[in-house]
């Protein structure tokens, strides 16, 4: 086990007064989020708000810079840490856009990282067998089809297969922060309740989720516990799943006008 | 005469050189040598010392005296640069000071033996459990061959060319030289006159050899020249796969290799040939290595005859080859694998001629070139349909996989049909290892460096399953370790 793990008392994950940009241009500009464990958080906001952003910045992705704030995950400074030792840590970001890596096998990929995150956690390698075993477990559960193994990582899937495999592979490494962007967009309503239901059966007190949406439609499936509303890099307005059907209803109009009329509300 | 001089070469520490490679021990090892340069006195020499016939001097000297025409112009047309070389400071000739060949590994010098073990390829190992028959050369002269009783029940021949020559000058008289003449080039015609020992290998109609035969390279010597000659003959009807691995200690000089390969393939026969080629490359300023400017060619003599060539080039300043087929018999194969790594300032021209003659032939080529610090990698390939080359087929794939942005990626393919029915398939492609990959990798727990090896491999996967498990392994983590250094 790693010396942090499982003892650390408090949220699993707190952002606080977080700028961040990409190419000098700053997209967050003041964003605090607290995650707990077995919560399930909903990001919603209108394009370009920065939801894609903090799910980049929480995740390590190297073009994006962090100028002011800070992030505490597990107790200690996350941004000093790279993107694989996060990962090891028990990060997981589900791609918007999933990349294709040629004449990599899906099996082998899985196999590598699993290994990699039980090493880290102190715990045995899965044998060549008890991996396929557990991998092909998973495929069932994601209705994928069982050559996935064979072929190369997102090479030549379409794109709701892309996601589809975002979520497979969630649940083979089972990470403690599951940072979903976008995971929604793109799929149709037979595949989004599939990936419904793999992010719902890792739902769990040891686990935490956060879901960057722009729509609500995921969270007719995937119950969210808090619902915040991002506006131009900050978090305006958080509350219950309620907000997310009343952003539905009305748009991000009526908070923007809300916002910029001075109310803000806060759980 | 020349005399031979016999000196104890002191083993040089060369903790001084940058560098990362791993094979670059020099072993202590009393060597033979004979003194630098090159003339007819050095080659009645080399004769004399291997006891061969009149009709090999006699062949060597005809080789040597049209070398000789040459008046030290090597080719040119190569995308490769380099200074000149001296061909009169080389030694011809070097050889751990043990005359008469071994009986069995017993005898062998338990530093060779010892040598073998650092490289990775202990004989007594190999021998007992992978069954992989092992000939070693050890600058240029064959050390060892394992598991001689089991091939020769099958009849199978599998020995030094020294040996062979002794031996089998039947075979000797008829095929060397039958597919790659002394006059082929600059750099045959050098190993004709002067090489001192290789690989032969001769399967009889008929026989599937039951394991693969290897021999595995090894330039110690400082100054020395390596220029070995394989010879390998499947007879009708036969199967043979070999292998063949090549290190060398690091030097702050350049080496020169010059070896010639040959093969033939009659009737129905099959020859695979895998090589994984890691000299030493030089240091990170591309100071030393070894220039490794080989001629291999097979020739499909029979109908239905196969040749195919797979290589892992990851080693030597400069690699110059190009294994060729010439399709021969009707509906023979031809095919060549190759992953070309060129990292530092290396420097690699590689590639293949595919000569198609016979009808229904056929031939496969699939390039994978990796370029990474200042290196430049070229691949060169011809493809020539000849008139009598009736319904020929050819496809061919060149991918370039580049890692930074100082290296350099070429293709240059020939194409030359003389025959309308020709079907001809060219494709390629060039990419980058993308931060996009790198980060997704890493957003799933893998290290920089692993995702990058895994990437690397990805790109390669189509070469190394045309290479036995084992070497397919080798070869990978020769990848890995030619690469450390070059992410970021």
């Amino acid at each position: 086990m790693s010396a942090r793990a499982g003892n650390h008392k408090g949220p699993l994950l707190e952002v606080r007064d977080l700028h961040a940009g990409v190419a000098e241009v700053e997209i967050l500009k003041g964003l605090d989020l607290t995650v707990n464990l077995g919560e399930v958080h909903a990001i919603m906001g209108p394009n370009g708000s920065g939801k894609s952003t903090l799910a980049n910045v929480l995740a390590g992705k190297p073009e994006y810079k962090v100028t002011a704030g800070e992030v505490i995950y597990e107790g200690s400074n996350l941004l000093k840490l790279t993107p694989d030792r996060r990962a090891l840590d028990g990060i997981f970001l589900a791609f918007q856009y999933p990349v294709e890596l040629p004449g990599v096998r899906e099996r082998e990929f899985m196999k590598t990282a699993l290994d990699a995150i039980r090493e880290h956690r102190g715990l045995e390698k899965l044998s060549v067998r008890e991996f396929n075993k557990l991998f092909q477990e998973k495929i069932a559960q994601m209705e994928m089809s069982p050559d996935l193994v064979k072929r190369s990582v997102n090479e030549g899937f379409s794109g709701g297969e892309k996601k589809r495999n975002e979520i497979l592979q969630l649940a083979v490494l089972e990470p403690k922060l599951a940072l979903l962007d976008e995971t929604d967009s793109g799929l149709d309503i037979d595949a989004l309740k599939i990936v419904a239901d793999g992010v719902n059966k890792l739902r769990g007190p040891s686990r935490a989720i956060v879901i960057v949406t722009h729509y609500q439609r995921i969270l007719d499936y995937i119950k969210p516990d808090f619902v915040h509303v991002l506006i131009d890099g900050r978090i305006v307005r958080s509350g219950g799943p309620e907000l997310a059907l009343e952003l539905e209803a009305k748009g991000y109009e009526w908070i923007k006008e809300a916002v910029e009329s001075g109310e803000r509300l806060s759980v | 005469m020349t005399t031979p001089t016999k000196t104890k070469v002191i083993s040089r520490k060369t903790t001084d050189l940058d560098t990362d490679y791993k094979w670059g021990f020099v072993t202590d090892i009393e060597s033979d040598l004979a003194p630098k340069g090159l003339n007819e006195e050095i080659i009645r020499l080399i004769v004399a010392k291997k006891n061969e016939p009149e009709w090999m001097l006699e062949w060597r000297l005809r080789a040597y005296r049209h070398w000789m025409k040459l008046n030290y112009e090597e080719p040119k047309w190569a995308k490769i640069h380099h200074p000149p070389i001296d061909f009169q400071d080389i030694y011809y000739y070097a050889s751990p000071i043990k005359e008469k060949s071994p009986g069995s590994l017993d005898e062998v010098d338990p530093e060779l033996v010892e040598a073998f073990n650092k490289l990775g390829i202990p004989i007594e190992e190999q021998k007992k459990l992978s069954g992989v028959a092992v000939d070693a050369v050890f600058d240029s002269v064959s050390i060892a061959t394992t598991y001689k009783k089991t091939l020769e029940e099958l009849g199978i021949i599998f020995c030094s060319v020294s040996e062979a020559v002794q031996k089998h000058p039947e075979l000797i008289k008829k095929y060397l030289g039958s597919v790659v003449p002394y006059t082929d080039n600059f750099y045959a015609s050098l190993n004709a006159a002067v090489f001192s020992d290789g690989t032969f290998a001769y399967i009889p109609p008929g026989v599937r050899c039951p394991m693969e035969l290897m021999t595995y390279f090894r330039m110690n010597t400082e100054g020395t020249g390596q220029f070995e000659r394989t010879l390998i003959i499947a007879d009708e009807g036969s199967y043979v796969s070999y292998l063949e691995g090549c290190t060398a200690p690091m030097r702050k000089s350049n080496q020169l290799h010059a070896a010639v390969v040959e093969l033939i393939a009659l009737d129905n026969a099959e020859i695979k040939y895998s090589t994984l080629q890691n000299w030493y490359p030089g240091d990170k300023e591309g100071k030393g290595g070894v220039f490794n400017f080989v001629t291999k060619r097979g020739k499909a003599a029979g109908v239905n005859s196969k040749i195919s060539w797979t290589q892992v080039e990851t080693g030597s300043a400069i690699t110059w080859k190009y294994p060729s087929v010439i399709l021969q018999g009707d509906n023979s194969v031809g095919e060549f694998y190759s992953v070309a790594l060129v990292n530092n300032y290396q420097q690699a021209d590689t590639g293949t001629k595919m000569i198609h003659i016979g009808k229904d032939t056929k031939s496969t080529i699939v390039a994978k070139g990796i370029s990474a610090g200042h290196g430049q990698n070229t691949y060169r390939g011809l493809v020539k349909i000849m008139p009598s080359a009736t319904n020929a087929r050819n496809f061919t794939r060149c991918d370039s996989l580049l890692i930074g942005d100082k290296c350099g990626a070429h293709t240059v393919p020939y194409i030359e049909v003389r025959n309308p029915t020709a079907q001809m398939e060219h494709e390629a492609t060039t990419s980058k290892v993308s931060d996009d990959q790198l980060f997704y990798c890493m957003q799933r727990g893998i290290s920089e460096e692993d995702a990058q090896h895994m990437i690397i491999n990805g790109f390669c996967r189509g070469i190394f399953k045309e290479l036995p498990f084992e070497f397919a392994m080798e070869a990978s983590q020769l990848l890995k370790v030619s690469l450390e250094g070059a992410v970021g």
